[in-house]
């Protein structure tokens, strides 16, 4: 079945329908990622957006279900280039279309990725709708996509009542298993609240394995609920859409950050404590969507190669030097990729230490966030 | 961190003659990092002994040393030029050796000079096999298990720690006979028996099987501060047990999830840390197929032939930033060209396919092995991109020049289906094409996989292209079915072929009617998240064509010369790179089309556009259609160039420089019979044949011996000396194995002196920068042969003849460029062999040697320049100095049962240079640098054809003075001991000991002079002798010519060599 992409801006592709047959409109956005597809679709930061793939094959290794970041596929619409009809590797249980299929997200293949990618590049980031229906009347649809906005995104990912999982309950991953990793021994077991804006599931995974036992709370709980419980950390997540929407939280977050409880905070997580602090976040052209770019630590002076997906980014004019300091800046376009706060156990990363997909070389902040709740003692 | 201060003066050591294993990638890296020093204000010094390469140039490096690669030959160089570093990783194994030696000796320290760019703690830790070991247990990266044992009990022990199947490689075995894969006990008792039996030592090293894993390899980069990248990883499509250089490999890797993507590069970077790196580094793995096992096969601390296809793969240019980094920068600190925005501290995204495919020399040496194993067998590779695997594979395939344009390889659709099955076991330069035919045939997928454990992903990726063979064959030809065609990569003329139309029918429903035509997509190591500046492109179809062609310059195309081949080295890298410098100083635009990832020519800041595409008619077209270029220059891109001259003309794409018919015409021997005529210049009696009946009469009429060859071909390919009517039948039979369009020829062979002059013309003026005599006499290829620069021997008079008949030569063919001349110089008279109007082997040497710039002067006398007015005058030059002295270099050991008999077919992978005052140490200087280094035991062997035997007398009796112990088979010690020589007796093979094989096995011989009978038959003993001195490593010279030269250059031995800055010639 045919299947047609039409952007704001008028351009239309014309491609193969994959996964269900229906109409979305969402906002397009790209990602360069050339393996992890299935952590794509199941990151809830994507939310609100349908996903071009730039890397053109994509399928390749099947599905490997143990390898979802939640337990849904998030993204309104797929966009790729070529899908594989023979998924193989050896624990691949199913192929992307049947996932594409079982969880009703419409598609697109066997469009010029590249060219969609140069105009979002170009143009900025743009809404745009998927749709097999060939008698689209243009003029209606480009109407109907100026008004979309993406609204309300954090309620629809984030759990619905909190739940603990306790170093206990480790489940390894499917390499965990094969190289018999499991909780960290003779770790400390620290209490973690981590607020689930939209969590990935390895977030919370790199805590237990350390140790931690990660109470997750929904993104509306109070910071008196969570204090209540006297964590000793809190774990902000990552999440979808505008953070500057989120004002209930921004103001919960500022609580947390008074009250003394070390923070890690992760992406949104990262903007809202901006925000919560005073701090202004502003739309990207583009965002940043992959696994290969660079941040570099400015206190060390290292370079890491890490997994993103934002489209807002903290601008670095609005930091109060004397509330906090930039520690990671994108070493391409020199945004802020994290910041370390005064006088307080809080660092925030843009930046996804927790990759999936992606290199794992900033996992390491984890341990940072232990040491923190160590010396908190 | 920045530049380090006490870095100005760096010596860069270059990788010395291409052999298979190490070849063009190295002037690539080399070229480029010598750039980026200059770049940084450093003073480089070079040392190379490959005369063809670019990085020898004297605009590369201030000075420039093409000498023997020997330890003592940098020393020296090392006390006369005073440098503070040196940057040992850019000259593949042979450099990081001599550095290493250089290091452990305490020289380096002595004379307060640093390697650069790793340390030689760095270089032990990765290249010895213990250490390697050791390291990698210290940071919990699993190797292959391996123990040497020397009983059979030590073997069933160990394997029964390991698990079977194991691999038996008894120590100091030829060819790793007695060697073999247990997959049980009983078998690897009695494999391990045998093996210890056979091995000199009494060792057998045992070792873990994963053959059949995914063999998978990522390029790291890592600086001083400890920042490491992957530049990307790759997968070989043939698993564990085939060389990575024999490899059909993919990048980035198909079929690893991003688990194993992910584990694999934290290991690569784990790695790359422990060892202390800085700078580029390959990392080689075998990955089980079914679960997340691996193990590090092998890690090379330097640049390599891996790490050269992965810049061209990403964009990313990996020896710049490695010299960089070895100046101190960190990868944060210096840009990334190819977007000029952002830094080297990234990882490319592709959005795109990369195949390459290796290029083999089996079409040369008919004789040996095809079988593909862990030592490598290939003399270059090709690289395709495109947005699908399958197309990128399409690609891939013509881009080899085997006149192959599909997934059908002639001659399998007639074997049966059993045939096939049990074909799918051989691992050969043609598995490729069985799985495709297995795949009609319909044998599963699983079978397929069972036996050759290719992944199915690629299986199924080959049966998509059969599919396609199948519609084109089956269904009405329609805009759709056109177009999935075309996006799988099918040329024209294949689906032509299919669907039983013409090829200008074809095109023109495409082109005409469908209107599809090939769009270009620009690689910019980002997968268009950044606008890129590099004019780096590659063609897909059904897409978006982003190449904006402008038209502000006069605009040429350079026509590269593909794939590194014996007898298309790179010789023609060099023309076509100095070709484009020289047009672009000239004002014009230049776009080269290659499709190589060893070369400097595919670098995308040499030429003004660099197009990565097979160089077919049909690609080349598709590239015109857009670019529209004001000429094309195919006389330096060597056969490959020349062949496409037709096709472009019939694009209506002016050929610069010497016309079509001019070409044609020194190729076709009537209308070069009438020319020769005209200038009253004699050549060697000859005919023109078609059948055996016609070559044998012809081959009578002229008198043995004769010389039989196919026209138009390639450094003699298929050319044989025919002393019977019976060896015309046998040659006969061999050149029309495959369809000849042109006639063969056969000539009167005339053993005499053979000369070579290369020379630029303008239609008026010639300038010939020097003549070069031969060594060998006339019978051994041009390209095989020892070439003496000025000619030795030939006075004053036989040089103005031959400077007369090239002068007459050059204008009858009306040569605009470039022409290359063969002559034989016999009783006197000079002959004309062989006219190529183009440039030739010999052309980066001549012009290094003395001085001239020929490849500049072509470009600009084709641009209409005049060559009395480019200021290096007419006529013959003036002799330079230096007598230049050009060595063959082979590569037989790598080819198990090639003939190494030197003969009019070309076999030699490289060259080197010895360069001196006088033309004894030249000689002396040039069989250094190809790696003979004599005398060692004093000890040799001759056994020579009955023709030989009254000349052998001579030779044997030189090498007797020098203190030589002689050994010669039974009639060849006859002779020379009936003439004073104490030559001892030896049986040949079979004999009882004391036989030649006891002999060589002793490890005693120096030397083997053997110069072979006639024929191809490989049973003769002659053969054996040199196959096993070969993988023995004793020196072979199958000409006398060649061992009264060798003889020549020990007599005239001398210990400290003069050293030349050719910068200053």
């Amino acid at each position: 079945m045919k299947a047609f992409l039409i952007l704001e801006d008028g351009t239309v592709f014309e491609g193969t329908s994959i996964g269900s047959a229906g109409e979305v409109i969402s906002e397009i956005v790209f990602n360069t990622s050339m393996t992890g597809y299935l952590e794509v679709l199941t990151d809830p930061s994507y939310a609100g957006q349908a996903v071009v793939m730039t890397y053109p094959l994509i399928g390749n290794y099947g599905i490997c279900y143990s390898d979802m970041e939640s337990a849904k596929v998030w993204p309104d619409g797929y966009i790729v280039r070529e899908l594989s009809r023979l998924p193989s590797n050896f624990r691949s249980q199913a192929g992307i279309e049947d996932v594409l299929k079982a969880k009703d997200i419409p598609g697109i293949c066997g469009i010029d990725t590249r060219a969609l990618t140069r105009i979002l590049r170009e143009r900025g980031t743009m809404n745009g709708m998927i749709t097999t229906n060939a008698d689209y009347d243009l003029q209606k649809v480009l109407k109907q996509l100026k008004e979309y906005r993406v609204t309300g995104v954090v309620k629809k990912v984030t759990c619905e009542k909190k739940h603990t999982t306790r170093p206990e309950d480790f489940i390894p991953t499917d390499l965990e298993k094969a190289k018999q990793i499991g909780v960290s021994e003779g770790a400390k077991r620290y209490n973690v609240a981590l607020m689930d804006f939209g969590s990935k599931k390895n977030i919370e995974h790199c805590l237990v394995k350390r140790g931690c036992e990660v109470t997750v709370y929904p993104a509306y709980t109070t910071a008196e609920e969570i204090l209540k419980d006297a964590p000793d950390g809190v774990m902000l997540s990552n999440g979808p859409g505008d953070p500057a929407e989120c004002v209930e939280i921004i103001a919960e977050i500022k609580k947390l950050c008074d009250s003394g409880v070390p923070i890690f905070a992760i992406c949104l997580g990262h903007q809202l404590t901006a925000l919560a602090n005073g701090f202004q976040t502003a739309k990207m052209k583009y965002g940043h969507r992959g696994a290969n770019h660079p941040v570099k630590d400015l206190e060390s002076g290292r370079v890491y190669i890490s997994s993103q997906n934002h489209g807002y980014v903290v601008m670095e004019d609005s930091i109060d030097p004397a509330v906090a300091k930039v520690s990671f800046i994108n070493a391409n376009d020199h945004t802020v990729e994290g910041l370390r706060y005064l006088n307080k156990k809080v660092l925030t990363v843009q930046f996804h230490p927790e990759a999936c997909a992606g290199p794992q070389d900033s996992e390491f902040l984890f341990d940072e966030f232990i040491k923190m709740m160590e010396v908190q003692e | 961190m920045p530049k380090r201060e006490d870095i100005k003066k760096v010596l860069v050591i270059g990788s010395g003659p291409i052999v298979i294993g190490q070849a063009a990638e190295f002037d690539y890296a080399g070229t480029q990092a010598c750039r980026s020093l200059k770049e940084e204000g450093m003073t480089v010094v070079l040392v190379n002994s490959n005369p063809a390469t670019i990085m020898t140039d004297k605009d590369i490096a201030d000075m420039v040393y093409i000498e023997p690669l020997t330890p003592e030959v940098v020393k020296q160089i090392i006390i006369e030029e005073k440098p503070d570093s040196i940057l040992p990783t850019l000259g593949g194994q042979a450099a990081l050796n001599i550095a290493m030696e250089l290091e452990e000796c305490g020289f380096l320290k002595e004379q307060n000079v640093k390697l650069i760019g790793t340390t030689a703690l760095t270089i032990k830790k990765a290249e010895d096999r213990l250490e390697f070991k050791k390291t990698m247990e210290k940071i919990g990266e699993p190797c292959a298990p391996s123990e040497i044992v020397t009983t059979v009990e030590a073997a069933v022990a160990f394997a029964g720690t390991i698990g079977y199947p194991v691999v038996i490689r008894p120590a100091y075995t030829l060819g790793g006979s007695g060697g073999g894969i247990a997959q049980d006990e009983e078998q690897l008792r009695t494999i391990c028996e045998n093996g210890l039996r056979l091995s000199r030592v009494g060792q057998c090293l045992i070792e873990r099987c994963i053959a059949g894993w995914k063999e998978i390899e990522y390029e790291v980069m890592r600086d001083s501060a400890g920042n490491c990248i992957t530049v990307c990883n790759m997968e070989n499509i043939d698993p564990v047990g085939v060389h990575t250089g024999d490899s059909i490999v993919v990048a980035p890797s198909q079929t690893l999830s991003d688990k194993e993507y992910q584990m694999l590069r934290t290991s690569a970077l784990n790695i790359i840390t422990e060892l202390n790196i800085t700078g580029g580094c390959n990392v080689q793995y075998a990955l089980h197929p079914d679960t997340f096992e691996y193990c590090v096969i092998e890690v090379n601390p330097r640049v390599s032939r891996s790490s050269a296809l992965a810049s061209k793969a990403t964009g990313y240019p990996i020896a710049k930033v490695s010299a960089k980094i070895a100046l101190g920068y960190t990868l944060d600190e210096i840009p990334n060209a190819v977007t000029g925005k952002t830094v080297a501290s990234f990882e490319p995204a592709l959005d795109y396919v990369v195949v390459k495919i290796p290029k083999w020399p089996f079409d040369k040496f008919i004789m040996a092995k095809r079988t593909l194993t862990t030592q490598m067998k290939a003399t270059g590779e090709v690289m395709s991109i495109c947005t699908s695997f399958e197309g990128a594979l399409m690609k891939a395939i013509r881009s080899l020049e085997q006149n192959l344009y599909s997934m059908r390889l002639p001659g399998l659709a007639e074997n049966s289906t059993e045939e096939i099955r049990e074909k799918l076991h051989r691992i050969d330069d043609r598995r490729i094409f069985v799985i495709a035919e297995a795949i009609r045939r319909g044998i599963s997928y699983e079978e397929i996989h069972d036996i050759t454990k290719i992944d199915t992903w690629f299986l199924d990726k080959i049966a998509v292209l059969t599919e396609m063979e199948e519609r084109l064959k089956s269904e009405p030809m329609t805009k759709k079915l056109m177009l999935d065609a075309k996006r799988l990569e099918f040329p024209d003329r294949v689906i032509a072929e299919l669907t039983g139309k013409t090829l200008k029918e074809t095109k023109q429903l495409r082109k005409e009617v469908y209107g599809i035509h090939a769009a270009y997509k620009t690689v910019d190591t980002c997968a268009a998240e950044f606008e890129a500046e590099t004019p780096y492109y590659y063609s897909c179809f059904a897409s978006e064509n982003e190449v904006e062609a402008k038209h502000e310059r006069k605009k040429v195309m350079v026509l590269g010369s593909g794939p590194i081949r014996i007898g298309q080295g790179i010789e023609f890298d060099f023309c076509s790179v100095h070709s484009v410098w020289s047009l672009k100083r000239s004002g014009y635009e230049t776009i080269i089309v290659n499709n190589n990832p060893e070369t400097v020519s595919t670098d995308f800041d040499i030429a003004d556009k660099l197009y990565f595409e097979p160089l077919t008619p049909e690609d080349v077209e598709n590239i015109v259609d857009l670019e529209k270029p004001d000429g094309a220059v195919v006389q330096f891109g060597g056969q490959t160039a020349i062949k496409l001259t037709e096709a472009l003309l019939k694009m209506g794409v002016p050929i610069l420089g010497t016309s079509a018919e001019n070409v044609d015409a020194a190729e076709d021997r009537e209308l070069f019979d009438e020319i020769l005529e005209k200038c009253r210049i004699p050549r060697p009696a000859g005919k023109t044949v078609f059948t055996t009946e016609e070559a044998i009469a012809a081959a009578n009429e002229l008198g043995y011996p004769v010389l039989v060859r196919p026209s138009y071909v390639l450094g003699g390919a298929g050319m044989q000396i025919a002393i019977s009517d019976s060896d015309v039948r046998e040659f006969m039979a061999v050149i029309n194995r495959n369809v000849q369009e042109h006639p063969i020829l056969v000539d009167k062979y005339l053993m005499g002196k053979e000369v070579e002059v290369d020379a630029v013309c303008d239609g008026e003026d010639i300038l010939i920068p020097g003549i070069m005599e031969h060594v060998e006499r006339a019978g051994i290829h041009s390209g095989d042969s020892i070439s003496v620069y000025p000619a030795q021997s030939l006075g004053e008079h036989v040089e103005e003849v031959i400077v007369d008949y090239t002068r007459k030569l050059a204008k009858a063919l009306d040569v605009i460029g470039l022409i290359n001349i063969q002559f034989i110089v016999y009783k006197g008279e000079v002959y004309v062999i062989e006219v190529n109007p183009r440039s030739s082997r010999t052309v980066p040497y001549i012009s290094k040697v003395t001085g001239i710039p020929i490849v500049d002067l072509a470009s600009r006398v084709i641009l209409g320049e005049k060559v009395k007015n480019l200021g290096f005058g007419t006529g013959l030059a003036p002799e330079a100095g230096y007598i230049a002295i050009k060595m063959p270099v082979f590569s037989f050991e790598k080819l198990r049962g090639a003939d190494i008999g030197l003969g009019p077919e070309m076999k030699s992978t490289g060259e080197c240079l010895g360069i001196a005052k006088t033309f004894n140490e030249a000689l002396y200087k040039a069989f250094l640098g190809a790696g003979i280094k004599l005398p060692k035991h004093k000890k040799m062997i001759i056994t020579v054809k009955d023709a030989d035997k009254p000349e052998a007398v001579g030779v044997a009796k030189r090498f007797e003075a020098l203190g030589y112990e002689i050994y010669a088979t039974r009639s060849t010690a006859q002779i020379l001991q009936n003439n004073g020589v104490k030559a001892i007796p030896v049986h040949k093979l079979d004999g009882e000991s004391p036989n030649v094989m006891d002999l060589l096995l002793s490890h005693e011989i120096d030397l083997v002079i053997d110069t072979p009978t006639q024929g191809r038959d490989k049973s003769r003993d002659g053969f054996l002798i040199r196959r096993v001195s070969i993988e023995t490593g004793v020196t072979v010279l199958t000409s006398l010519d060649t061992a009264n030269a060798l003889v020549t250059s020990l007599e005239n031995r001398q210990n400290a060599l003069t050293l030349v800055d050719i910068a200053k010639l």
